[in-house]
């Protein structure tokens, strides 16, 4: 085994600290009271609490999924705590202000809450645990007609929007822990992008879990209307605890005839220590829906973090012609798991995906990509091309790919690309003979691996990414 | 000027023995070529010297320039002069083969207390140098080695070579997978880069290189020695009599 690139797999998580803040929590356990009580603190309308409790009906009928290759302890689901909100330290003078303890917070993670520090044209809504700290840039784009801020607030503000649009995509029904989400949600981002509305800015969400032994289930919604386009950001951290923290969140995408929604997501959750013990559990249904005539979602995410990710970002290729891309990362080290990937379902004619994973594994971790391109039996003309590579560090680690292709129209073209390759001693000592640094030649050999979904994420998440190679990369040379 | 002094140099690798007592002296402006039987470990004693980390040197001293070669890590190695054109170059897909070699020249640069260039520079500077091995420009659009032929592969080594200025090159094979125009293309290349500064050793098993490149020097390794030393009709000699002669007198 290589001692530098396992030295350089296993830098430190530097954002597993804890901000000491009082908060309000809804006590652990899960039953209809838990739930009227949390709808209550949100002060929800009548049909939103109905949502939620048939969601709840619906999960209690269902079964822990159990086909993906990932194993743990069983969940207790009365052990955790689904609502924590901290609780400010002085009277604040208005909503929009932020507590002082969590400004810095934010500060130390590198997400400043001040519009003129935030990063150069990005708007934020920041969520800690279970509510939203607060959303820059809300009355700038309300100016033209974009609609972002946390999802409690278009509940009371945009009841009719939300109302719409809510479970339109990923419905309660779909699977176990989409269910659960849909019963307990908590928070998460709404933005709207009215008819023929270029969104002037990337918008972001950075999710943050803090309390000891809470869930955090967010939901997020992104409607494009007719010809609008946005590109959309997601980061995610948590601290370390020894204990596992689930996670679980929906999102769903809608586009309109000619919208598209780029979705990029940075995911480095705590992913447990090199035992596998702590670290969260990050089991995500995002879904986008391509109701519209040539629309296009676009999925890019580089997974990081968390002890099991359980993730499959995908596109329903309804529209005529509509396009769904995924472009994916994930790195798994110690004992970490990922079973990741996407689903194309093309349902229109002349509908297109693509698919690019990239997987690199150290450690005795277990990586695998699964994917579904389903062509139905309408979607003449549909093409899909799909590519695996998988990248594995040292000799206890393991690289899985299962891919199925499911056909029902002739005319369907399917192509499928895969290889698995290790960053070999001999690529290392290539890099060293003509001179350069281990380091260098790490950061190399990843960021080309990887270049093929580095250069789809915006600017601004391709320096996040970047900087988090940097971050593992620092000091790992003796 | 002693470049290059091996002496009684032992390696193995997964505790078996290859290098078994090597010495071998090497003075700037001189060629070498070492040929020697499939396994006899020619491209062990390369990688042993340019530091490669399955190899454990277990006996013996190499002074590069009068300094421990193994006091220094593989890196450095190279930032002093050394340089290996391997037998088998390796792929590094998705790394721009342009953005390889700039890395590499700055790097050397940096350590030579040169200045770096910019990709614009560095851009004019190898399309200057990739004529020495008269190879397309396409390449350095490509990924390392991802793809490459054979020949293409021993190129774009040369090509690192003409771009690093080594003081002492290891060719270790470079003619093997090259067509006939190809060899005599990269040993003109070659030879436009030797200097009375700098010395070549070549890792060979044919005579055909050395009508093109002509040694000062040939050594043939058997079983981890060098058993004979002699100038270039000792080549031609082996080209005539093979390797068995030889093995009979070690
Ligand atoms: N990593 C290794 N593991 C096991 N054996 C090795 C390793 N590297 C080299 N050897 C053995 O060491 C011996 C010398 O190998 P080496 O590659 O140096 O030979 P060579 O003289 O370059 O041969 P060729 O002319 O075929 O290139 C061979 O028997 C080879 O099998
Ligand atoms: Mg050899």
């Amino acid at each position: 085994m290589n001692t530098t690139l396992q030295q350089w797999v296993d830098q430190p998580y530097r954002h597993g600290f804890v901000t000491d803040i009082e908060t309000e929590i809804v006590p652990k356990g899960l039953n209809e009271s838990v739930i009227r009580m949390i709808s209550a603190k949100k002060d929800e309308p009548e049909w939103l609490l109905d949502f939620r409790l048939a969601s709840y009906r619906r999960w209690l009928t269902m079964e822990v999924p159990s086909w993906a290759k990932v194993s743990h302890p069983p969940i207790d689901f009365q052990e955790i705590i689904y609502f924590a909100q901290p609780k400010p330290k002085k009277q604040l003078d208005s909503m929009d202000e932020v507590d002082p303890e969590l400004r810095k917070t934010f500060e130390k993670l590198g997400v400043p809450l001040h519009e003129q520090k935030v990063m150069a044209g990005v708007a934020v809504d920041v969520i800690f645990d279970s509510v939203s700290v607060t959303t820059t840039y809300k009355s700038k784009l309300a100016e033209v007609g974009i609609i972002f801020c946390s999802l409690s607030e278009a509940v009371r503000e945009y009841p009719e929007l939300v109302k719409q649009y809510l479970g339109s995509v990923v419905p309660a029904s779909d699977n176990f822990y989409a269910a659960l989400n849909s019963a307990v949600f908590t928070e998460g981002s709404f933005c709207f992008i009215p008819k023929g509305t270029k969104c002037p800015m990337d918008l972001s969400t950075y999710f943050r879990i803090n309390t000891e032994g809470s869930g955090q289930f967010e939901r997020t919604l992104i409607i494009a209307e007719e010809g609008a386009s946005v590109s959309y950001l997601e980061g995610c951290t948590a601290p370390r605890f020894d204990t596992n923290q689930l996670h679980a969140a929906v999102v769903e995408l809608v586009a309109l005839d000619y919208a598209e929604i780029k979705y990029s997501t940075v995911q480095n959750w705590y992913a447990g220590d090199e035992n596998g013990v702590g670290g969260i559990y990050n089991f995500v249904t995002k879904r986008g829906m391509c109701r519209g005539v040539h629309s296009k979602i676009s999925w890019t995410q580089v997974e990081t973090g968390s002890a099991i990710t359980w993730k499959y970002p995908s596109c329903i290729l309804l529209g005529e012609g509509s396009v769904g891309e995924f472009y994916s990362v994930a790195l798994t080290n110690h004992r970490q798991q990922a079973d990741t990937g996407t689903k194309m379902v093309h349902v229109g004619r002349h509908t297109k995906s693509t698919i690019v994973s990239k997987g690199i594994s150290a450690g005795r971790s277990d990586n695998g990509y699964r994917g579904l391109v389903k062509i139905l039996p309408h979607a003449t003309g549909a093409r899909n091309y799909s590519q695996c590579d998988s990248m594995l560090i040292g000799e206890a680690c393991r690289a899985n790919t299962y891919p199925t292709v499911e056909v029902r129209n002739e005319t369907a073209i399917v192509e499928h690309e895969a290889s698995t390759s290790k960053i070999g001693e001999d690529q290392m000592f290539l890099f060293a003979q003509r001179g350069i640094g281990q380091e260098e030649a790490i950061s190399m050999i990843i960021n080309g691996f990887c270049r093929d979904v580095f250069m789809h994420l915006p600017l601004e998440f391709a320096v996040e990414a970047t900087k988090l190679l940097g971050l593992k990369l620092e000091g790992s040379v003796g | 000027m002693k470049l290059l002094e091996v002496k009684g140099l032992k390696a193995s690798v997964e505790g078996i023995s290859i290098l078994r007592g090597v010495d071998l002296e090497i003075n700037a402006g001189e060629v070498h070529a070492i040929m020697g039987l499939n396994g006899s470990g020619k491209s062990t004693l390369s990688k042993v010297l340019a530091g490669h980390p399955s190899y454990q040197v277990t006996g013996g001293e190499v002074l590069f320039n009068g300094q421990d070669l193994f006091e220094l890590p593989p890196e450095e190695r190279a930032r002093v002069g050394l340089f290996l054109a391997f037998q088998y170059p390796v792929e590094v897909p998705g790394v721009s083969n342009s953005a390889f070699l700039r890395l590499a020249y700055n790097t050397i640069q940096t350590s030579r207390g040169k200045d770096e260039l910019d990709p614009l520079e560095f851009d004019d500077l190898v399309r200057e140098r990739i004529k020495v091995v008269e190879m397309d420009p396409a390449f350095l659009d490509r990924s390392v080695n991802e793809g490459f032929s054979g020949g293409e592969k021993k190129r774009n080594e040369i090509l690192q070579m003409a771009l690093l200025d080594p003081k002492l090159a290891i060719l270790d094979e470079t003619d093997s997978g090259l067509d006939i125009d190809a060899l005599r293309i990269v040993a003109n290349g070659v030879n436009s880069l030797r200097s009375e500064h700098n010395a070549i050793v070549m890792v060979t098993h044919y005579q055909r290189l050395l009508n093109y490149i002509v040694p000062d020097f040939v050594h043939v390794m058997d079983a981890g020695r060098i058993v004979k030393t002699g100038d270039k009709t000792l080549a031609l000699e082996l080209e005539e009599r093979g390797y068995d002669w030889l093995r009979a007198v070690a």
